[in-house]
């Protein structure tokens, strides 16, 4: 590891082991990545992927191991900070986690509501975010109205409203048709060229073909290799 | 953002409907019977009190008393360190201001060919003196006195009843603090059925970034408004209820006796404040042991 990778990395996990019990979810992952990276976490089911973004938003704790995020022990973190820390990233989950009885509007405005920003602001942000992911016409939506390639781009939109460093997707196309997971993938790729780190958990071999970008392979739990793959044709960690 | 806040609180108390009407009628109830309490409580104080400033001692003279020793018997009495004022009441007078007093029943009268009553002294108690003990210390001096027939401070029973109410009193301080633990954990409980129901988009907007402090004061506005809701329930119930007995009382045979009045202003505040209290401190339980986790 040297000085500039130090200087790049917004993410670094050192020796990082978590444990369910007996069960090891992951073993010993060390791994970079850095800012503006678009990294796909591969690997087949159980494999550790989810596991692994879980411990990045500190939804589930380190067994073992050291995590920096922005230069940040997360282990070290106290409580009444972990809410900050999260705001660093845009968390996209496979199964949308939208709240059912708050209109689209009121999903996306709930980050910056949280953030504390002032109410013209969350207007003008909101509007903005939902023209970009077009969704701007259902903005009194309930989530369970939407389709699940609508529902995943006002996630999407919740995601990104913040301007976050970080970007977490887990599965993000895992349910949608292709044209639904088309729009998301180059919402995020957008995401990705204003500046963001996107990580995207998939094992969608075609989908990584097919966009693109640092692949981590992960293998019950171990993290079997990184490479990069080019658009659309190099498969070669596969 | 306290706008916002209020607005989510009132969204949610709109969206879990059934739970908060629990809560809600729970909150009612206690701080009801909390009120009728301190209702029943400053009413019978009052009472107390009046009936206290008018207590005085009666000493009646035997039949064969000779007037002309009134003066030294009244100076005797005067010099005991309980007495204020010590006024004779010849049986004359005390006929007349019986007769004045039943005017409607004249007619027991017309048939007397004696008077019945005695001479008597009034004797009235200094400030200091009101108290039960005292007064029934006075008493047996004076009955000791060879020209008193009989002595009787009309409100002997008082003494019975202050220790009587004073039990009540303790009993009712018990009851309130019982009432308060028991609206406290119902509140905790039925709040922390409304966090379980919402636990997912809790989860979210922990998720999103959201500081607890985001998530927890609109439970604390849902807190605060149950209890201030409950608590106008409650005054309002036992007004209407003050307001019925108060005009039977007022029509009935202890109109005049006294006056029954309902809480002071600032006592409803205390209520209100006090009810508040119990909704927020049932959020703050139930928040407290849901967000640990």
């Amino acid at each position: 590891m040297t000085d500039t990778d130090e200087k790049r990395s917004i993410i670094r996990m050192f020796h990082v082991h978590r444990n369910y019990g007996n069960k090891k979810a992951l073993i010993d992952i060390t791994l970079d990545i850095f800012k503006n990276d678009f990294v796909f976490l591969t690997g087949a089911s159980g494999a550790g992927k989810t596991t692994l973004l879980k411990l990045l938003y500190l939804a589930e704790p380190v067994s073992e191991g050291q995590v920096l995020i922005d230069g940040m022990n997360i282990s070290r973190i106290p409580r009444k900070r972990v809410a900050f820390l999260r705001r660093k990233f845009g968390i996209i989950f496979q199964d949308y986690k939208l709240i059912a009885n708050r209109n689209v509007f009121d999903n996306v405005s709930l980050v910056l509501e949280a953030a504390g920003k002032n109410r013209r602001l969350i207007q003008k942000r909101v509007r903005g975010v939902l023209r970009l992911v077009g969704m701007e016409d259902r903005l009194a939506a309930l989530p369970p109205s939407l389709s699940g390639g609508e529902q995943q781009r006002v996630a999407v939109a919740r995601a990104i409203i913040g301007d976050p460093k970080i970007i977490l997707a887990d599965e993000p196309t895992g349910s949608l048709d292709d044209d639904s997971a088309n729009i998301i993938m180059k919402l995020l790729n957008g995401v990705h060229i204003r500046g963001a780190t996107v990580i995207i958990a998939t094992h969608d071999k075609a989908l990584i073909r097919k966009t693109g970008g640092r692949v981590l392979l992960l293998k019950q739990g171990r993290l079997q290799g990184s490479s990069i793959i080019e658009k659309h044709y190099d498969n070669s960690i596969f | 953002m306290i706008i916002l806040f209020f607005k989510r609180a009132l969204k949610d108390f709109r969206n879990n409907r059934l739970l908060n009407l629990i809560t809600l009628l729970t909150i009612s109830l206690s701080i009801l019977i909390v009120s009728a309490f301190v209702l029943f409580f400053i009413n019978t104080s009052e009472i107390m009190n009046f009936w206290k400033k008018g207590l005085r001692v009666m000493a009646y003279l035997k039949s064969d008393f000779p007037p002309s020793q009134l003066t030294a018997l009244s100076g005797k009495i005067q010099t005991l360190p309980a007495v204020k004022t010590v006024r004779f009441i010849s049986k004359e007078t005390a006929l007349k201001q019986l007769k004045s007093q039943m005017k409607r029943q004249a007619s027991l009268f017309e048939n007397l060919d004696k008077n019945p009553l005695p001479d008597a002294l009034e004797i009235q108690l200094n400030t200091k003196s009101q108290s039960w003990e005292k007064v029934e210390v006075l008493a047996t001096q004076i009955e000791a006195l060879d020209a008193v027939q009989e002595v009787e401070y009309g409100q002997r029973w008082l003494g019975r009843f202050a220790q009587i109410f004073n039990l009540f009193r303790l009993t009712g301080y018990t009851m309130c603090s019982i009432f308060f633990m028991a609206a406290v954990f119902i509140v905790a409980n039925t709040i922390r059925l409304v966090i379980y129901s919402r636990r997912d988009e809790i989860e979210i907007m922990r998720l999103v970034g959201a500081a607890e402090h985001f998530i927890k004061i609109p439970f604390y506005f849902q807190g605060l408004m149950q209890g201030a809701a409950g608590a106008g329930i409650a005054l309002a119930v036992l007004f209407m209820a003050y307001w019925s007995m108060a005009s039977n009382i007022e029509q009935g045979f202890f109109s005049g006796l006294f006056n029954v009045r309902f809480l002071s202003p600032l006592m409803a505040a205390l209520i209100i404040l006090l009810s508040m209290l119990v909704g927020w401190l049932g959020s703050y339980i139930s928040l407290k042991q849901y967000l640990k986790r």
